[in-house]
């Protein structure tokens, strides 16, 4: 229930935030329908105008998807077409119910895993749709602060990924790195050059930990 | 905006939501790649907001979207929903235009 409302807000204000970024309806609408994956949906129409770096941004924040698709592959147990159904269906909130039920036997978590995949698909777009179309009316977006909906919602769904000192320092890198590089190149580099932190980031961490 | 950008995303979005379920365990089981995976989504998601908020056509400017983000901030440390969030974040960012 609460993933529903939360689902809801949330397609609401990625449905706006793409048509304030310039997205056509339809656009917004094919992104909720074949892309169904939050954080990539929004980092694509926030870097918008650099297709590739944006298609890039939005590929790399899908690849924990992929990683829950491996947790949730045995416990599934699909093939053919109702596998690439469920591929589609593979997101947070739907592996979080799967596995939150997994000691309950395969049934109850095969069960959670397709009603909650379904149940936010649904109310994703339908969300979606009705937020871009809302926004489209009306006249100047930026006046009713959109462009402060997007920032916040990055946030929300970073905070959970904070805990403990290393995401931190990692966050606050990326941070400086990508403000420090702004006036330099294209804004979707910027993000990309975050990436890149990232990646010196768990090099430098495997090193001191060889050096223990 | 174009659609070659937005599809080719889209593809590839999938393709990684369905090699999960298909690929064999070797490959995505490795602990760097799933260290990688749980990395990028904290380095991508911080540089976003700060360029969404800090940055008007490369350049860096300090604008009511600070606002809006502080207090944000705010009600994510006070563990408010998020349309509560992005609701006050809007309001915030609204009304310092007004002023």
């Amino acid at each position: 229930m609460s993933i529903g409302l939360a689902t809801g807000a949330y397609g609401l204000s990625f449905g706006a935030v793409s048509v304030a970024a310039g997205f056509s309806v339809w656009q917004t609408s094919v992104l909720s329908l074949f892309m169904f994956s939050g954080a990539s949906q929004y980092a694509f129409v926030a870097i918008a105008s650099n297709g590739i770096s944006a298609a890039a941004t939005a590929t790399l924040l899908g690849a924990r998807n992929a990683l829950y698709g491996l947790r949730l592959s045995e416990l599934l147990a699909v093939r053919g077409v109702r596998r690439a159904a469920a591929a589609q269906l593979v997101i947070d909130e739907s592996t979080a119910m799967a596995l939150g039920r997994e000691s309950q036997g395969p049934l109850a978590s095969r069960l959670a895993f397709w009603s909650t995949g379904l149940a936010i698909y649904v109310l994703w777009n339908a969300a979606t749709l009705i937020g871009a179309v809302a926004a489209g009316a009306l006249p100047d977006p930026r006046k009713y602060g959109l462009d402060a909906v997007a920032p916040a919602a990055f946030l929300a769904l970073l905070s959970p990924r904070l805990r403990g000192p290393g995401p931190l320092g990692l966050a606050v890198a990326a941070v400086v790195v990508a403000l420090v590089v702004t006036p330099f190149v294209p804004k979707g580099v910027a993000v990309l050059a975050a990436a890149g932190v990232a990646v010196l980031w768990l090099a430098l961490q495997t090193r001191r930990a060889s050096a223990a | 905006m174009s659609w070659g950008p937005l599809l080719v995303a889209c593809g590839a979005c999938y393709v990684l939501k369905l090699s999960g379920l298909s690929v064999p365990d070797r490959v995505l089981a490795d602990q760097r790649v799933q260290r990688l995976t749980a990395a990028l989504p904290v380095a991508l998601l911080a540089a976003l907001i700060a360029l969404q908020t800090w940055v008007s056509d490369r350049s860096l400017v300090i604008d009511a979207r600070t606002g809006g983000l502080a207090v944000a901030a705010v009600a994510v440390l006070l563990r408010a929903p998020f349309i509560v969030v992005v609701f006050l974040a809007a309001l915030t960012a609204a009304l310092l235009r007004l002023a």
